[in-house]
């Protein structure tokens, strides 16, 4: 029994629970203890997770590769920043109860179990702690009338998707007889034996898996979520949780399907194509601005299924990139929302930023790179996202898919130009309220890393190749 | 053989898969169909759930292997859970709504 291997899996557990029974015990208000408690365990389970030994542990049901590796590092960085995006606001909003950063911290242990998930029981587990824990922060404002519409439903629509999920995986259980995932790609070897009844369940599984990432047609819940939640809630969904699934999805279709690849291949080429397409459009009328980065997020996780649907070793890696440079840049363009209050009340509308050129040029110009990097324009961190996963379309003779995908980030940039637009050539409707030290720092590290990537992206490119290697194996 | 009027026949592993996958398409079918209260949405959630624990049960006695058993434990344990939560999560909107009519859900939308 190799447990050093879940160590990071174990720090996160055994501190959630430590940090539930912190939060419990005093009569004083222990919110501000317990969200850097979990700072503190994230950071520490960042450094376990960079330096775990490699291998398979508790019966095959788990693995630590340079894939987890990756994908854990990154999870991590975006749950940390998601706790502390939180401070200010929460204590503002009178949601400074010590319960939030323990749900953070069990989502958080869902997706590193997620990740290195290397059994469908595994995966199950992993992805409904997630999934139950982000339910109750979605609903976490709860005398709020919109956030309890936005908890109610994500719970209907997650639920129906791990009902699916676990409909695919029964059946792949029962065509190829074992849940590992070393195993059901040993079974797949010959694609010939690839039943009918299996395909059915790999599709159940895709899609159980697309309802997780937003992708289209199964992104219904996405925009009334993002919309509803409160905003750090809403900033922790779209940065961490969407590199788990992505990378779930990456794992499961390169690890036990990848001798499927013909068969899944076309359903990843749709599903990428509807969402690139959705994401562009679907934002131009938008007038809040959370849900406008809701379809924004939408769009971005189907120029990020292109690299998948290359279904090559290019492409895994461009998809791996896209997700590492779309988590930092969307963190720092939700800290800009998170910091969006006038006298003391949380605005949304993107007429709120108007003028804020003039009262906060600093803002200003974070939110117009962050704007100018999601439109792709070179040279900011989004474009080196989008030209890896392009490139390895067009490699891999997927050409439509690689035009469509420029054309629409040519519709998107429409909307993210006219954020810039309205910052810096509207009329000043008032002075936004100073800002907290905390959210400030998430926006101008966020900031340097978009601005400064191309100097030096090599780091990060290595880390995805070795990571697409250990996946591919 | 045949005992008044009914023929005797052996349950194969077919009509298990026949009868789960039916159950799955009336829970699909209530979360989408269904107009009237948000607490029938629970219940087909629960029967899309049992309908998959049919199944795994299903193949794993057909397979001659625990691994399907075990995995219904989990799936069981697990929908207590989302049980659990989904009912919370009704009762914090209903205090703010006064209703769970599932057409009255629709303050978000654009």
């Amino acid at each position: 029994m190799n447990w050093i291997l879940a160590l990071p899996e174990l720090v996160l557990a055994l501190s959630g629970l430590a940090i539930l029974g912190i939060g419990v015990l005093p009569k004083r208000n222990t919110h501000f203890a317990c969200a850097m408690a979990a700072v503190g365990a994230f950071l520490l389970a960042a450094a376990l997770a960079i330096g775990a030994p490699e291998g398979s542990a508790f019966g095959g049901q788990i693995v630590s590769d340079a894939f987890t590796r990756f994908a854990k590092v990154l999870i991590l960085i975006g749950a940390a920043a998601g706790v502390v995006l939180s401070l200010d606001y929460n204590a503002r909003e009178g949601l400074d109860r010590f319960e939030y950063p323990v749900l953070l911290v069990f989502a958080t242990l869902g997706m590193l179990v997620m990740v290195s998930a290397n059994d469908l029981m595994s995966l199950y587990i992993g992805l409904e702690l997630l999934s139950l824990s982000l339910y109750v922060v979605a609903a976490f404002n709860r005398d709020d009338e919109r956030s309890a519409e936005a908890g109610l439903k994500y719970f209907v629509l997650g639920a129906l998707a791990s009902g699916l999920l676990l409909y695919g995986s029964s059946l792949t259980y029962g065509f190829t007889g074992t849940t590992n995932f070393d195993r059901i790609a040993d079974a797949l070897s010959d694609p010939s034996k690839a039943s009918s009844g299996l395909v059915v369940g790999m599709v159940f599984v895709i899609v159980g898996l697309a309802f997780k990432v937003s992708a289209v047609p199964f992104h219904m819940w996405t925009p009334d979520v993002y919309e509803g939640a409160p905003t750090p809630v809403t900033a922790f969904f779209a940065a961490a949780p969407k590199v788990a699934a992505i990378g779930l999805f990456a794992r499961v279709l390169g690890g036990p399907f990848g001798d499927l690849a013909g068969q899944w291949q076309q359903v990843i080429v749709l599903i990428s194509l509807l969402s690139m397409v959705l994401g562009a459009f679907a934002a131009i009328g938008q007038s809040n601005i959370k849900r406008l980065m809701a379809y924004s997020s939408i769009g971005h996780v189907g120029y990020a299924l292109v690299g998948l649907a290359a279904a090559s070793e290019a492409g895994m890696r461009g998809l791996l990139v896209y997700m590492a440079i779309y988590l930092l840049m969307n963190l720092g363009a939700f800290a800009v929302l998170v910091a969006m209050r006038r006298q003391g009340r949380a605005v949304e509308r993107v007429e709120d930023l108007a003028g804020l050129a003039r009262t906060d040029l600093s803002m200003a110009v974070w939110m117009a790179i962050f704007m100018f990097s999601m439109a792709g324009i070179p040279p900011l961190a989004g474009f080196f996202g989008k030209m890896f996963v392009f490139k390895a379309a067009i490699d891999a003779g997927l050409w439509t898919l690689a035009i469509v995908g420029v054309l629409s980030s040519v519709v998107s940039a429409f909307y993210y130009l006219r954020i810039v637009k309205v910052m810096f050539f509207d009329e000043p409707a008032g002075a936004l309220d100073p800002r907290p030290a905390s959210v400030s720092f998430v926006m101008a590290a966020s900031g340097v890393f978009t601005t400064l990537f191309f100097l030096y992206p090599a780091p990060l490119v290595a880390a995805a190749q070795a990571a697409v290697a250990a996946l591919l194996g | 053989m045949a005992m008044g009027g009914i023929t005797e026949m052996a349950v194969s592993l077919a009509h298990y898969l026949t009868v789960s996958a039916i159950l799955l398409v009336l829970g699909v079918f209530g979360i989408f169909l269904n107009r009237k209260n948000v607490i029938v949405i629970l219940m087909s959630v629960e029967l899309i759930l049992l309908a998959v624990n049919l199944n795994m049960v299903a193949f794993s006695s057909a397979l001659g292997d625990l691994t399907g058993q075990v995995f219904t434990m989990f799936i069981l344990t697990v929908a207590a859970a989302e049980a659990a939560i989904g009912l919370a999560i009704v009762v914090i909107y209903f205090r703010n709504r006064g209703t769970i009519e599932v057409e009255d859900i629709s303050t978000l939308k654009g």
